[in-house]
């Protein structure tokens, strides 16, 4: 049940996006009952994105509440060196560096999940590959010409895109890698998925609450109906 | 003690007509005795009406009308005020609730004739409402200061530039700057919070009261106050309190549960009553590639663009919502009811439903020349329920009508008839299990389904003559 929730909550939305680029989105295995996963996620976002992207509308107290982890573990293991439980997620990138290194300032992720979807995300941070025209070294198959660099390189390897004419146009059809990274391929989706489900998460954080209380509501409701229903049945007797 | 009680109500009831205002409105306020399932609507729109006044007022105290502030300001009342979340879901999802149930409730009036003589003033009332709540929707849409709020108001404001001469002045004096900003935001706040709200509570007053003078209509159409015992109660009436109460009260409680269920499972709707390019804030310089407005405006959308001039656009736009106001007089037939009205009534009326359910799925769509072109010809449907029936319903046939109201079988009574339609359709046929012994077990049978969907599209069709 919980999974179909998902699935409508997600897919839809993304949906929208699919038709833009030539490669098909892969699906990402978003399971927010999974709190290691979330937690490895964290963990992952505060190494690799944190250096450029905030998410200004969390804070680190809130991943110890959400994922019941302890205040102490949460500042040692997730969150960077110095940072107080109650700090939001900022970056220590300033705004004007930023315009300067990238043309472009690095978007707040708090949301990025909402407006994006799951699968577009999990798309996306697998879908970079090696182009030397590009100012970075890296382009992206799902967000061509993207002012973010290939952060996880290290861990995936490098890719080189497969490239067919298409109606006088070039679509990449899919991504083949040309050289192994740190990671394997499986380790390297699981890495990945595990961020996508930590920005899922970051993207509405009551998520997890909302949908516990959720079946004490309808159970409520349906109690409350039920007898408003016998009342209204035993007003309604006498009329024919 | 009791007797201080007692002279104390005396006191007020001596200066206040409370008894005769819930004798008139309520226990001696008669209603005829058949409502069914579509007269919960009107009672479902009041209840919507104060859940979203009450949200409505707590979000105030938490959300900030600034350009740079609002959207942050949302997200705070999401994550860090407490139950901020539950608040702002059931004050957007209230909002698509809204139209859903006014929706329904102004289908209901078209079927069952609501809107005719004597009740054209109702009609007129509600269709204010209508209006006053499109108003209050649209500006509430901009609050929350997303990309989709953003361009959303900045094309329909830019609307107001199709008007010839006045056009662009119009618009720049709606907006209050060249482009949609801060001092739009502020407005429509000022709009949405106090002075919209105001005219829909006023207005609904003057709905109830028009309503309680000349008394509900009802399925059959007939008027109950023709036929009345000895002590002019009519005989088909029943006090709305005690009986309408406690109906009610189950039809809410069934509204609940479907609107909890979006409330905690599904707040976005796939995309539609919260779209996904409103979780990133307001950009002036980047306009989203498909800009759609929420699901409840987008049949007047669709005709918006199926009309290929800007300014005869608008005009068709407008007038789709003004012939509504009209109907009373476009209708010309003396029977009320879709029971016994004519053949050519009830197909008309099934168009228009295809037609207003298809201009809303094209208005969600690009506009592509096909899109485009189905959408020119559900306008013209959409007009021509309306224009051609001061025509086609002179000519129709309709049925007798019955002196004093009918009984219809209720949801209870029809239950039993679909258990045995189901029955038929999924039967229990001797299947071999596992460990090889025969047991009975649902399976759906192809020729039964045949026969039941057959039997039920006779029925649906002689229904329609």
């Amino acid at each position: 049940m919980k999974k179909f929730i998902y699935i409508l909550l997600l897919i839809l939305p993304v949906s929208v996006f699919a038709s833009s680029g030539g490669m098909d989105l892969d699906d990402a295995d978003v399971d927010m009952s999974d709190y290691s996963s979330i937690e490895r996620g964290a963990k992952y976002y505060v190494t690799y994105c944190l250096g450029c992207h905030s998410t200004k509308h969390m804070r680190y107290k809130r991943i110890a509440l959400d994922l019941e982890l302890d205040e102490a573990k949460v500042l040692e293991a997730i969150a960077p060196y110095g940072a107080n439980i109650y700090d939001p997620m900022l970056t220590a990138m300033n705004k004007h560096d930023s315009t300067k290194w990238f043309g472009t300032n690095p978007p707040d992720l708090s949301l990025i999940a909402r407006s994006r979807g799951a699968d577009w995300l999990y798309s996306y941070l697998k879908g970079f590959y090696k182009d030397s025209d590009s100012p970075l070294g890296a382009n992206n198959a799902i967000f061509k010409d993207v002012g973010m660099p290939n952060v996880l390189w290290q861990l995936q390897g490098e890719q080189s895109p497969v490239i067919k004419n298409e109606n006088g146009q070039e679509v990449i059809t899919k991504l083949i890698s040309t050289k192994p990274g740190t990671m394997s391929a499986k380790e390297f989706d699981k890495l990945v998925n595990d961020l996508v489900n930590f920005l899922v998460y970051v993207g509405e954080p009551v998520q997890l609450e909302r949908q516990k209380m959720g079946k004490y509501v309808l159970l409520f409701i349906f109690l409350f109906t039920a007898i408003a229903y016998l009342l209204k049945r035993e007003y309604w007797r006498d009329i024919h | 003690m009791k007797h201080k009680i007692t002279e104390c109500t005396d006191w007020f009831l001596d200066r206040f007509p409370l008894t005769k205002l819930w004798n008139d409105h309520m226990a001696h306020y008669y209603a005829p005795k058949n409502f069914n399932i579509w007269y919960f609507f009107g009672s479902l729109a009041l209840f919507v009406l104060v859940m979203q006044l009450v949200t409505g007022i707590l979000l105030t105290m938490n959300y900030k009308p600034d350009a740079d502030l609002a959207f942050d300001s949302v997200e705070y009342i999401m994550r860090d005020v407490n139950w901020g979340w539950l608040v702002r879901y059931m004050h957007s999802t209230g909002a698509s609730a809204f139209f859903i149930i006014v929706y329904l409730h102004m289908f209901r009036g078209i079927v069952y004739g609501s809107f005719k003589q004597p009740r054209e003033l109702i009609w007129i009332f509600g269709m204010l409402i209508f209006v006053a709540l499109m108003a209050e929707a649209f500006m509430g849409y901009l609050l929350p200061w997303g990309q989709m709020s953003y361009w959303g108001a900045q094309v329909i404001i830019s609307l107001f530039s199709a008007i010839p001469v006045i056009g662009d002045d119009l618009s720049l004096w709606v907006r209050g700057d060249y482009v949609v900003s801060d001092a739009t935001l502020n407005r429509f706040f000022a709009f949405h919070v106090i002075a919209v709200p105001l005219v829909l509570i006023i207005l609904v007053f003057l709905h109830i009261v028009a309503l309680h003078e000349v008394g509900s209509n009802n399925p059959d159409g007939i008027d109950i106050k023709a036929s009345k015992d000895p002590y002019g109660v009519p005989v088909d009436g029943i006090p709305f309190h005690p009986y309408y109460t406690v109906k009610d009260i189950v039809g809410i409680g069934v509204f609940m549960f479907f609107f909890a269920v979006v409330v905690f499972y599904m707040p976005e709707l796939g995309g539609y009553f919260l779209e996904d390019a409103n979780f990133i804030p307001a950009d002036p310089l980047k306009t989203p590639e498909h800009i759609a407005p929420v699901w409840y405006f987008t049949p007047f959308y669709a005709i918006l663009r199926a009309v290929p001039d800007k300014f005869a656009g608008v005009i068709a736009m407008g007038g789709a919502i003004v012939v509504l106001f009209l109907l009373p007089w476009l209708d010309r037939s003396p029977v009320k009811s879709i029971r016994y009205r004519g053949g050519i009534y009830k197909k008309a009326v099934l168009l228009f439903v295809i037609s207003f359910i298809g201009l809303g799925y094209l208005g969600t769509q690009p506009a592509t020349p096909t899109a485009t072109m189905f959408a020119r010809v559900l306008t013209a449907v959409y007009f021509g329920f309306f224009l051609l029936m001061p025509l086609y319903t002179r000519w129709e046939k309709f049925k007798e009508i019955p002196n004093r109201l009918t009984e219809q079988p209720s949801l209870e009574d029809r239950l039993p008839g679909w258990i045995a339609a189901a029955d038929e359709m999924v039967p229990k046929t001797p299947v071999t299990d596992e460990q090889g012994q025969t047991v009975e077990k649902r399976r759906p049978n192809t020729a039964a389904i045949g026969k039941v969907l057959v039997r039920n599209a006779k029925k649906l069709k002689e229904s329609l003559d």
